[in-house]
């Protein structure tokens, strides 16, 4: 073991990119909430991008390094220590074996990404590390991390971190923390709230009344403190429907809002069910559903309404920054 | 017979019927055969298919949601005849009172007694229309119709693992404790998910189901 969870957190979960291609068996591909900011995570430390990393939740963990290892905490900004010392956020740190990093709390954003040089090493289930909380399978016993766990990274991971270290440029000390003057910047953090989300119509749109159709375009709406990985529940005005009756059950998507028979809408996150029989209102922009996943409880979200071209646009515009900061990174690493 | 989705997914729909159901399994299988490299996921689902993309991998076409018609056009006319798996799933079930947990409400409604509940449902020729909403349920149709029932006004709040629950035209079996609305008949020892086990998932679309009767005594040496 290299790696002990001392202090869980609020909610610590091993992610990957996900596990795709089950979704008609209804595993859903589960994996970060905030994907851009794992993306660079792994990045930072050298990873390819399909490494599993940690998912920190508002309250972070408390973990000894057992073995020397090349870190980088990214996406929600956090009170974090390590070695006794304010730690270094968006970039790489090279922290020696007996080090402890103390994640406490996020003080903007939600969700945390620790990723470590080669990734955490455990036996991949359906072809993912991800935890897949609702089925329990898949990270650590399927579960989130507990006080006393014990996750393993790759077998040269001290050797590996040195020389991707030794390969970096612009090498800075923080204390006793070896890292880099440079850092990565935060594409998915909330500026000012509430934030806005582009969102498209969804296919049941049409079948809300005049006033709701408006009001969730127009609504501030707030997250409620039971949204978890399976959904947002946001707090706002109710969405009464024109007519009653029921929708056959068909397939949902990451970022697909459905109202319930209560009127108050959910945004299906990364654990969501594969299929489900409520109306859908609208369909969150791919491009924007990270940000919308930084949002804590009791945060402020607008829906700005956009087309499926503007949605497409978004897309690309957030590619292209993501790429262009992966670019500078690698560029470090030589 | 097309409907746009949202920006990283599309899908096809149609009426709900069998007959849809299963040209829509046909497709499902027409399309992941095509192996494109940028779809997640193709989803077969009662009357309708979702086909999950990576809307940020490099080999997808800038266009994709405006071709998208035309490739499920080409994928219908390549589409074989989908009739079943060819698979008959056979499934113990113990129908006693001790975990047909809704048997009295539902013998209420239809008016008929636990035991002719339990007969027409052992009898009646069930196919899987598809699995969803948590790994490994299986929606299945070609219930008989004496046993329509609504949803429960009141869902409940934990319908256990291995739960057999009717609703309208269908059966389902829970492969885990989550909330739900249907009424529960009778519960099987059978693990319907297992990810270890290949495959993992007891139910495909398209697989026969015939469900056998059990007692209790079977059921917990089952189990």
């Amino acid at each position: 073991m290299s790696l002990r969870i001392v202090r869980p957190g609020l909610l610590t979960t091993v992610q990957d990119r996900g596990r795709f291609g089950l979704q008609h068996f209804g595993v859903v591909p589960c994996g970060p909430m905030d994907p851009v900011a794992l993306e660079l995570a792994n990045a930072l430390v050298g990873n390819r991008g399909d490494e599993a990393a940690l998912e920190i939740t508002l309250l972070g963990p408390e973990i000894a390094f057992e073995s020397d290892a090349l870190v980088a905490l990214c996406g929600a900004e956090m009170e974090a220590r390590a070695g006794g010392a304010p730690m270094p956020t968006d970039r790489p740190v090279l922290l020696e074996k007996g080090t402890v990093l103390n994640a406490r709390r996020a003080t903007l954003g939600s969700r945390a990404y620790l990723a470590v040089a080669g990734g955490i090493a455990i036996d991949p289930v359906l072809g993912s590390r991800s935890t897949y909380l609702p089925a329990r399978f898949g990270g650590l016993q399927g579960r989130a991390l507990r006080a006393g766990d014990g996750l393993p990274l790759i077998g040269r991971v001290s050797a590996i971190s040195q020389g991707r270290y030794e390969s970096l440029q612009g090498k800075k000390t923080f204390g006793r923390l070896r890292s880099v003057s440079w850092s990565a910047p935060a594409l998915t953090l909330p500026a000012r709230e509430p934030i806005v989300i582009h969102a498209m119509a969804g296919r049941h749109h049409a079948l809300f009344d005049a006033a709701a159709r408006r009001a969730f375009f127009e609504a501030t709406w707030k997250v409620t403190p039971d949204s978890n990985r399976m959904g947002f529940r946001l707090a706002g005005p109710v969405l009464a429907r024109a007519e009653a009756g029921e929708i056959i059950s068909e397939p949902t998507c990451l970022g697909t809002v459905q109202v319930p028979p209560n009127g108050l809408p959910i945004a299906l996150m990364a654990d969501h069910q594969t299929t489900g029989g409520y109306p859908k209102i609208a369909e969150i922009a791919a491009a924007d559903v990270p940000r919308l996943a930084q949002l804590a409880p009791g945060g402020a979200v607008q829906f700005a309404r956009c087309t499926l071209e503007q949605a497409g646009e978004l897309r690309r515009v957030l590619r292209q920054r993501v790429d262009a900061a992966r670019r500078a990174l690698a560029w470090d690493y030589r | 017979m097309y409907a746009e989705f949202g920006d990283s997914r599309t899908a096809a729909s149609g009426g709900v019927d069998l007959e849809t159901n299963q040209s829509l399994q046909a497709l499902a299988a027409a399309l992941r055969a095509r192996g494109l490299p940028w779809v997640r996921d193709i989803v077969p689902a009662l009357c309708g298919v979702a086909v999950h993309f990576d809307p940020f991998h490099p080999a997808l076409p800038a266009r994709v949601l405006e071709e998208f018609p035309a490739l499920l056009e080409d994928a219908f006319k390549a589409a074989g005849k989908f009739e079943d798996s060819g698979r008959t799933v056979e499934v113990p079930v113990c129908y006693d009172a001790i975990y047909a947990l809704d048997m009295d409400e539902v013998s209420g409604t239809t008016r008929l007694s636990p035991s002719q509940i339990q007969k027409l449902h052992v009898s009646s020729k069930h196919l899987v229309l598809m699995v969803g909403f948590s790994p490994g349920q299986p929606y299945i149709g070609g219930l008989d119709p004496k046993l329509a029932v609504p949803r429960r006004a009141t869902p409940r709040t934990v319908m256990p693992a291995g739960s057999v629950a009717i609703a309208n035209a269908q059966t389902a079996v829970y492969p885990y404790e989550t909330p739900g609305g249907w009424s529960i008949i009778g519960r099987t020892p059978l693990r319907v998910f297992d990810p270890a086990r290949e495959p993992a998932s007891l139910f495909a679309p398209g697989d026969r189901v015939h469900f056998i009767p059990i007692s209790r005594d079977e059921f917990e040496s089952l189990a």
